[in-house]
C-alpha cells in the first residue's frame, strides 16, 4: 500500500503538489490523469524519492519513505518513464538486468529472468538480448523499458506517461500488453497519463489532479457518472461520456442469460462499447454470448446497452 | 576491431609504429643520404646524442605529462560536474579556455623563470597544458550524457558512484579521449620545443639545427618527432573506436 498523506512539494514560492492524500492499494491500478503542470509527474515522482517532498509524508506498506535509503527503495519500485533512457552503450539483456546486476543475483539468474522477461514483453530472447537500443524501434525499446522496471519483480511499477511518445497503432499494442501484465501479476500500478481514453481503459482507480490539487479519486465509472466538477467533466469530455461509460462496462453486466442468439458471438468480458460498435456494423439490435472458453452463455439486446 | 584481428598485416597502427622504431634505430645507417642531399654540411648527421635516447626522453616526457594531464583534467572535469563542485564550473571552464589561447611556447618560457632548466619545468608546463583539452572534454562529455538516461539510472536505484562509474564515463569516454588525444598530440610538439629550455627530447636535434643553420639535424628531428606523432595519433583512434564500439552494433 502506497500512502501520500498531506503531500506538498514546493519549489521557491511556487507549488507543485498542493496537500496530496491519496490511498493507493495493492493490486491496484491508479492511473493519475490531469493537465500539463497539474503536478502528476512531481507526485509520482516523490513515490520513489527521485524528489523529496517538501512536507507530508509517504509511507509504502506503512513505513516512512523517507527513511528508507532512496537506492534501496528505487530497486523495489519499477519505474517508466516517457523519453524510456535505456543505457544506449549496454544491449538489451544488461538494460533489462540493470537492477539485478545492482541486486547481487548471479549471472545465470539473470540472463534467465531477462529471457522470460522479454517473452514477457513479446521480443523473441535469442533475436533481442543482444541488440542495442539504437538498433530497437522506439515501441520496441519501450517494452525493452517496461523489462527492465519488472526486473527484479517489483510489487510496484510507476509509469511517467510511458507511452506518451509512441504512435497510436503501438500505444495501443503497448497498453493492452500492460493491462494483461497487471492483470496476471496483481503488481501495484501509478500510471500517469494526460489522456482520459487511456486512463479508462487502464485504471482500477482513477486519481484527478489540477494545479497542484487532488480534485476527484474514483472508479472509472465513478468519474463518469458522477464528476466531481467542471474541470473533471470537461477533462472526460462532456460528448462522449455516453460512449466513454460503454467502455469501461462489459457485456457480461447487461446480457439476457440462457438467451440465444444469431452467429458470429460476442465474449462476456467485451466492453459495451465493442458490442455497440458490433451491432452498428452488422446492422443488427442482438448479439449472441459467450464465455472466455466459448460455450453460448445468453445474449445482449440493444435496449439493454442503452437503459441506464 | 574484428577486421583488424583477420587482417594484421594490415593495420596501420602497426606499420607505423614498426616504422617510427626503425628509424629511431636505423637513422645513423642513412648519414650517407643525408650527406649527399646536404654535402656543403660538415656533420649531416645529429651524433650528440643516440635517437634512441632522444626518443626514450622524449616518449617518457610526453607519457607522463600526459597521464598526469589525463588523471588530473578528468578528475577535475568530474569534480566540477557533480554537485558538491559544481560552484567551481564557471571558473574551471573559464581558465581552461582562456588556458588554450596561450601558445605552448608562451607556458614554456613561462615555466623555466618559475621552476628553472632542464627536464622538470618541461614536464610541469606540459602536464599544466595538456589539462586544458582533457577538462574541457571531460565536462562537454559529461554534460552530453542525455537527462533520461540520467533519470532512469536513478530510477533503477543507481548510487550517483554506479551511474559515474557505469553510465556517465562509459558514454563521455569518446569525448574525453578525444580531450586526450588532443593533450598528448600537443605535448609531442611542445616537448620537442622543450629542449629549448635544457629538456633533451627529439626536438634538440630540430633545435640545435636551426641555430646552427643545418637542415639536416631539423630534418631528422622533424621526422622522427612527426612520426611519433602519428602512431600516437592512430593509437588514440582505435581507442575512440573501441570506447564506442556500441553505436557500430
Amino acid at each position: 500500500m502506497i500512502e501520500l498523506d498531506h503531500v506538498t512539494k514546493r519549489y521557491g514560492n511556487s507549488i507543485v503538489v498542493d496537500d496530496l492524500s491519496l490511498i493507493i492499494r495493492d493490486g491496484e491500478f491508479c492511473v493519475i490523469i490531469g493537465s500539463s503542470g497539474a503536478g502528476k509527474s512531481t507526485a509520482l515522482r516523490m513515490i520513489n524519492q527521485l524528489i523529496p517532498p517538501s512536507a507530508g509524508a509517504i509511507r509504502i506498506d506503512g513505513k516512512d519513505a523517507a527513511t528508507v535509503a532512496p537506492e534501496e527503495l528505487r530497486r523495489r519500485m519499477g519505474y517508466v518513464i516517457q523519453s524510456i533512457g535505456l543505457f544506449p552503450h549496454w544491449t538489451v539483456e544488461r538494460n533489462v538486468g540493470a537492477v539485478p546486476a545492482l541486486l547481487g543475483w548471479p549471472a545465470t539468474r539473470i540472463r534467465e529472468r531477462t529471457r522470460e522477461l522479454l517473452a514477457l514483453l513479446k521480443l523473441d530472447p535469442e533475436g533481442f538480448r543482444g541488440k542495442y537500443p539504437h538498433q530497437l524501434s522506439i515501441g520496441q525499446q519501450q517494452r525493452v523499458g517496461i523489462a527492465r522496471a519488472l526486473a527484479a519483480d517489483p510489487d510496484v511499477l510507476l509509469m511517467d506517461e510511458p507511452f506518451g511518445a509512441l504512435d497510436p497503432i503501438t500505444r495501443d499494442a503497448l497498453q493492452s500488453e500492460i493491462a494483461r501484465i497487471h492483470r496476471e501479476s496483481r503488481k501495484t500500478v501509478v500510471f500517469v497519463t494526460h489522456d482520459m481514453e487511456e486512463a479508462l481503459k487502464l485504471a482500477s482507480r482513477i486519481a484527478v489532479m489540477d494545479r497542484g490539487r487532488l480534485i476527484q479519486a474514483g472508479t472509472p465509472l465513478e468519474i463518469l457518472a458522477a464528476p466531481a466538477n467542471d474541470f473533471v467533466r470537461d477533462l472526460v469530455g462532456q460528448d462522449e461520456v455516453g460512449i466513454r461509460l460503454l467502455s469501461v462496462e462489459t457485456v457480461a453486466n447487461r446480457l439476457r442469460r440462457g438467451e440465444a442468439g444469431p452467429d458470429q458471438p460476442i465474449t462476456a468480458t467485451a466492453s459495451l462499447r465493442h458490442a455497440l460498435s458490433r451491432m452498428i456494423a452488422e446492422g443488427t439490435d442482438r448479439l449472441a454470448v459467450t464465455d472466455a472458453e466459448g460455450r453460448p452463455i445468453g445474449a445482449l439486446h440493444l435496449a439493454d446497452i442503452v437503459r441506464r | 576491431m574484428s577486421m583488424t584481428r583477420s587482417t594484421p598485416w594490415r593495420d596501420p597502427l602497426l606499420w607505423t609504429a614498426l616504422a617510427f622504431v626503425a628509424l629511431v634505430l636505423l637513422m645513423p645507417l642513412f648519414k650517407p643520404v643525408f650527406a649527399a642531399l646536404f654535402p656543403r654540411l660538415e656533420r649531416p648527421l645529429y651524433e650528440q646524442d643516440s635517437f634512441v635516447d632522444l626518443a626514450a626522453w622524449h616518449v617518457a616526457l610526453v607519457g607522463i605529462s600526459s597521464i598526469a594531464s589525463a588523471a588530473i583534467g578528468v578528475a577535475a572535469g568530474i569534480f566540477v560536474t557533480r554537485a558538491a563542485g559544481v560552484e567551481f564550473r564557471s571558473m574551471v571552464e573559464t581558465v581552461t579556455a582562456a588556458g588554450q589561447s596561450f601558445p605552448p611556447v608562451a607556458v614554456l618560457a613561462i615555466a623555466v623563470p618559475v621552476i628553472g632548466f632542464g627536464a622538470q619545468p618541461a614536464l610541469i608546463a606540459l602536464t599544466l597544458y595538456g589539462l586544458l583539452p582533457v577538462v574541457a572534454n571531460t565536462i562537454a562529455g559529461l554534460g552530453a550524457v542525455p537527462p533520461a538516461v540520467r533519470e532512469a539510472a536513478l530510477g533503477v536505484g543507481m548510487s550517483e558512484g554506479d551511474i559515474l562509474r557505469q553510465v556517465e564515463l562509459p558514454l563521455a569516454a569518446p569525448v574525453i579521449i578525444a580531450g586526450i588525444r588532443t593533450s598528448t598530440i600537443i605535448n609531442v610538439g611542445t616537448a620537442a620545443i622543450a629542449s629549448t629550455v635544457g629538456a633533451r627530447t627529439l626536438g634538440s636535434p630540430i633545435i640545435i639545427g636551426l641555430d646552427a643553420a643545418n637542415i639536416a639535424y631539423v630534418l631528422q628531428g622533424a621526422i622522427l618527432v612527426g612520426s611519433l606523432a602519428i602512431v600516437l595519433d592512430l593509437g588514440f583512434d582505435r581507442l575512440v573506436g573501441a570506447a564506442q564500439s556500441w553505436r557500430r552494433a
